[in-house]
């Protein structure tokens, strides 16, 4: 009993910190590519590796401050949008699929590979770049509080608050946006690409707009994951975590304001959830050994995803908050 | 269509489920990897691509303290597995380097390692041992040296491509499970051949007729229940990037995250052909692809089957209402290409051995092959794929050899700028 009570509060505390924060990010880039145009971003988690990599080379390679590594990483963020856009926003959803994901893996093999190793570090990563952002923190960031049976280190908790007021601020531009004319344009470019294009519009610059804006999203959450961890390894940011934005993303409800951040919450909770009450029942031996080993516990949570995606997009496309017109798409 | 999916489509698709999920348990009771726990040793392997295994070379081990723990000469595969009574520790492993065959010389670290080895472990020790056949020979040799290992891996591509530029053609679906079924041949088969104790030639065998099997409970179980829903293609994409999660962390289960050899074929000295060296299995493996693909070729061309798959493949309304029946040459289809990702996966694994993610990392790059050649074409498919596979291993001329893969998918994103159709593809295609 305690067992279930422990993980339970370990998920809690894994639904509220800074891994849920990235996902959320992710997942509401995600959702301005996906739930409000239409198209299909695979590679995520390559804007998140930029965000990430752009304040830790910046600030432990180059020596510039903090919020200068901030503005690189965006700016690289952007930069990658619009290299991606240029040659696939005027062909089929697919393709940008096919290419985003191409460039997600090139990327990581590229930041982990050794010529990049004077940059990056390679495989090792880089660390040591958070403590001008930890030491900005109102409280002490060595003790621990306790917050609901939970406990977390100050750093946590500040991270955790700031990365929380990112994600409010996201949601009221996203709301904000999607509600002046110009999100109806993408709405409408996700509906009937064509109408769109004969009432006048340049549907490419709506994409394109889109698209950029999606990735400064996912580049904050890199951001935010890599000052959480205090280090930014390319290994981290595997195409999986983009598959678990999506899911994130589908679960909570696309195109719906708050859907990836409910998606992100509920998401982290179960897989962490389902981590610890795992291994606490092998531990205990209600699961036997030979069924399951404590090292495959990490594995069981993707089957899950797995699992998870595929019969929310069969029984259920809409997700917990969304509207089922609103989320049939074909791929024209 | 749409109308009458109701009840039945739902019954047999949650069945479908229980099936696949009842499979999942049983492959989860199987035994997982190998397991080898015993006392701490150093071990490792002398041989060159060009000499193959070199016998009888002294390996001698000393402790940090200087005195010597075991002096043995490697077996006729090359090998040596000095145990270290004492266990954990730093102990340096030397080799005679003056009793090296001809042509084979020490690499730029000497005769001498200086390993720290842990408790329980079994401590490999690379010496990185030159026959000349990298670095030197001048470059016009290497290109050609690259260019065969290129078309090697090309073909490898090709093969596991065909499957899944025939089912985008037949059936829309961007397959992003696909190279889950190459890594399902590859497993399946070294199941068979290492712990079964069968041959590799009739563990192929097997293992394509397990790959088609599971491309048949792909499409009945899975796509065809879908299609019958009238599931987007959008939606099934993702689908199966989910069954591709699934399939993927399920595989790492029951196998481990170790890479293994087949049992056979491993430690082959490579044949000289004047300009370019190769072992026998990287020839047979050229041989096989192309006699494959041949077969594949003439089956689409000459045979009934052959002529319904690409007319489905060009337009499958006019296929149906010329009498073709469209479900089963989908199911064709997905059998033919499951057993040929099956094959695909055990040549791969016999070149880079067997691993949980093979399929997975070989996909981007089946991606590559199928858009350069054009999607849903079965020709593109072979061009493409052998073209990317070329390019990819002739770039380590100019980029380094960890970076190579990422020279592919530029290739990709430069070929969708210039020609988006690919080059045997049709323009109305890309929307």
């Amino acid at each position: 009993m305690s067992d279930l009570v422990d993980a339970l509060l370990i998920g809690v505390k894994s639904g509220l910190g800074f891994q849920a924060i990235f996902f959320a990010l992710l997942a509401i880039g995600i959702n301005v590519h996906f739930g409000y145009t239409g198209l299909l971003n695979f590679g995520q988690i390559a804007f998140a590796m930029l965000g990430g990599f752009g304040i830790a080379i910046s600030v432990s390679q180059w020596g510039l401050p903090f919020w200068v590594g901030v503005l690189v990483g965006i700016a690289a963020a952007v930069v990658l949008a619009l290299l991606l856009g240029l040659p696939t926003l005027r062909l089929r959803a697919d393709y940008l699929a096919i290419v985003t994901i191409a460039t997600a893996e090139g990327l990581r093999l590229l930041f982990r590979s050794v010529s990049a190793t004077p940059v990056t570090n390679g495989t090792r990563g880089l660390s040591a770049f958070n403590q001008s952002f930890i030491a900005l923190a109102p409280w002490d960031t060595q003790t621990r509080y306790r917050i609901l049976g939970t406990s977390w280190s100050g750093g946590e908790l500040w991270v955790a608050l700031v990365g929380w007021v990112i994600v409010a601020l996201a949601c009221l531009l996203v709301w904000a946006l999607m509600r002046s004319p110009w999100g109806r344009v993408l709405k409408a470019i996700r509906e009937d690409e064509d109408a769109v294009r004969a009432l006048g519009k340049n549907v490419y610059n709506y994409k394109m707009q889109a698209l950029v804006l999606g990735a400064v999203f996912g580049a904050l959450g890199g951001m935010v994951y890599a000052v959480g961890t205090g280090s930014a390894i390319p290994d981290q940011y595997q195409n999986a975590n983009t598959f678990l934005a999506y899911a994130a993303l589908i679960l909570g409800g696309a195109a719906r304001v708050l859907g990836p951040v409910v998606g992100s919450i509920i998401l982290l909770f179960i897989l962490q959830f389902a981590d610890t009450f795992l291994r606490a029942l092998i531990s205990n031996g209600v699961i036997p050994d030979a069924l399951l080993s404590s090292t495959d516990v990490a594995q069981i949570r993707f089957v899950l995803v797995g699992i998870g995606l595929m019969l929310l997009l069969v029984f259920r496309p809409q997700g917990i908050f969304g509207d089922r017109r609103e989320v049939m798409l074909d791929a024209r | 269509m749409r109308a009458r999916s109701g009840g039945r489509g739902r019954r047999a698709f949650a069945l479908s489920l229980l099936v696949a999920t009842l499979a999942a348990v049983f492959a989860a009771l199987l035994p997982a990897g190998i397991a080898s726990a015993e006392g701490e040793s150093v071990r490792g392997t002398l041989q060159t691509s060009r000499s193959g295994p070199i016998a009888g070379i002294t390996v001698t081990v000393t402790d940090s303290s200087g005195s010597e723990v075991d002096s043995v000469e490697t077996d006729d595969q090359g090998r040596f597995d000095i145990p270290l009574p004492a266990g954990a520790g730093q102990y340096t492993v030397s080799i005679d380097s003056d009793s090296l065959p001809d042509g084979v010389t020490l690499g730029p670290q000497g005769a001498e390692r200086t390993v720290t080895v842990d408790n329980g472990r079994q401590q490999p020790v690379n010496f990185g041992l030159q026959d000349g056949s990298t670095g030197s020979g001048g470059s016009t040799i290497r290109a050609v040296q690259l260019l065969v290992d290129g078309l090697r891996f090309g073909l490898i591509i090709a093969v596991c491509a065909v499957g899944l530029s025939l089912i985008f053609g037949t059936t829309g679906l961007t397959n992003f499970a696909h190279g889950e079924l190459v890594t399902i041949g590859a497993i399946v088969a070294w199941y068979i051949n290492v712990q079964g104790g069968v041959p590799l030639i009739a563990a192929t065998l097997i293992a394509m007729v397990v790959g088609a099997g599971v491309g048949a409970l792909n499409e009945l179980a899975l796509w065809r229940p879908l299609r019958r829903r009238g599931t987007g293609l959008v939606a099934a994409l993702v689908v199966s990037i989910g069954l591709s999660l699934l399939l993927r962390y399920a595989i790492q289960i029951v196998y481990g995250g170790f890479s293994n050899p087949y049992a056979e074929y491993q430690s082959q000295r490579a044949v000289n052909y004047g300009v370019f060296t190769l072992t026998n299995r990287a020839l047979a493996t050229i041989v096989i692809a192309v006699v494959v693909l041949v077969l594949v070729a003439l089956m689409l061309q000459r045979t009934k089957i052959g002529k319904a798959m690409r007319a489905v493949a060009d337009n499958r309304d006019l296929a149906a209402s010329s009498g073709i029946d469209v479900n089963r040459v989908i199911l064709v289809v997905w059998m033919m290409g499951g057993a040929l990702a099956a094959l695909g996966g055990v040549l791969l694994g016999l070149s880079d051995q067997v691993q949980w993610d093979m399929g997975f990392r070989l996909l981007l790059l089946m991606f590559a092959g199928v858009t350069l050649g054009g999607l849903g074409t079965a020709y593109g498919a072979l061009v493409g794929s052998v073209i990317i596979g070329v390019f990819v291993q002739m770039s380590t001329l100019v980029i380094p050899d960890d970076t190579k893969y990422v020279g592919g998918l530029l290739l990709l994103i430069v070929i969708l700028v210039i020609r988006p159709q690919g080059i045997l593809g049709s323009r109305a295609r890309i929307g």
